[in-house]
């Protein structure tokens, strides 16, 4: 063998190494995005999940004003951890839209009177239809609806603080 | 008492207060009567990937979205609706990521290529050797 092909055993090993080494400091995003931003909001017709609030359908979402659609569970902890920041929202005159995934309307009553209640709308979800339809993977997940009915952005996981400003900002865009 | 409380908290399933308060959907864990339709949805069902046990099959996965998954497939399957169909509804919502099926778009090229170019190294590594072993 050459010489300098001598080499390429122990070169491709450091560089093995050097991607494993780099792949464990920066693990990669186990969010799955959804496929469906910037794209029309998909066809849902649900029945409303608690009395005295009506469900929710496509046609809702587009009412030439930008809103949210939040996608959550009263089953689910990290729910209840963005409630305050989706409470802020709607002081600030963000229309909030929702979707109960796989819940009773019991449940849902007294996780809202709990938590609090920002919604304009609930659908229930019983089998996850409208979460799948919307290419979301889990709660709680929230996104960002322009005027149109079109889905401009999505956030995977609880809102924070930290979030409004942007929020803000894409509704504002949104317009 | 309070230790007792501790002890007992350690030991109790909490995993159950992460799932929601409905039961598995109607046909998450239940077969179609028709058995063409199972053997499809069977199928279809191995090669969607889970989104929430990433790595495994939604026929594998016990979480509680796989279910509605089978559910929604074994619907749709037994509403007529092609296998391919629903397979191109859900990568329209969850990319390629969702489908085990490798495709043929550009990114899995190597993947295709890779064991035509190994076959290719090795039948000129072995020419080599032969060549060589030829001249002495």
């Amino acid at each position: 063998m050459s010489q300098p092909w001598r080499f390429l055993p122990i070169a491709l090993l450091l560089g093995l190494v050097a991607t494993l080494g780099l792949r464990l400091m920066r693990p990669a995003d186990p969010a799955i995005p959804s496929q469906m931003v910037n794209r029309s909001i998909p066809t849902i017709d649900l029945p409303p999940a608690i009395a005295g609030k009506p469900g929710l359908k496509s046609s809702d979402l587009v009412t030439g004003r930008p809103r949210l659609l939040n996608v959550f569970a009263s089953w689910c902890v990290p729910c209840a951890d963005e409630a305050p920041v989706l409470a802020q929202l709607k002081r600030r005159g963000v229309m909030i839209d929702a979707i109960a995934v796989r819940d009773t309307p019991g449940a849902t009553s007294a996780f809202l009177e709990r938590w609090g209640d920002p919604y304009e709308r609930l659908g229930a979800d019983p089998r996850s239809n409208a979460q799948m339809a919307l290419g979301s993977a889990g709660v709680p997940e929230t996104f960002v609806i322009d005027g149109n009915g079109v889905i401009r952005h999505q956030y995977v996981g609880p809102l924070s603080e930290a979030n409004i400003p942007g929020i803000l900002k894409q509704l504002k865009d949104a317009q | 008492m309070k230790r007792i409380a501790l002890i007992a908290a350690i030991f109790a399933a909490q995993p159950l207060l992460a799932d929601s308060n409905l039961p598995p959907a109607y046909w998450a864990n239940r077969q179609l009567p028709d058995p063409t339709q199972e053997a499809d949805a069977e199928a279809l069902m191995e090669q969607l990937r889970c989104l929430v046990c990433q790595g495994q099959s939604i026929a594998d996965s016990d979480a509680e979205l796989a279910g509605d998954m089978r559910d929604l497939v074994r619907r749709r399957i037994a509403a007529g609706e092609k296998p391919a169909a629903i397979r191109a509804w859900l990568i329209q919502r969850y990319g390629t990521w969702i489908s085990y099926k490798p495709t043929a778009e550009a990114a899995a090229w190597p993947l295709w290529l890779a064991p035509l170019a190994l076959l290719l190294a090795g039948a000129w590594l072995i020419r080599r050797r032969i060549r060589l072993r030829g001249n002495d």
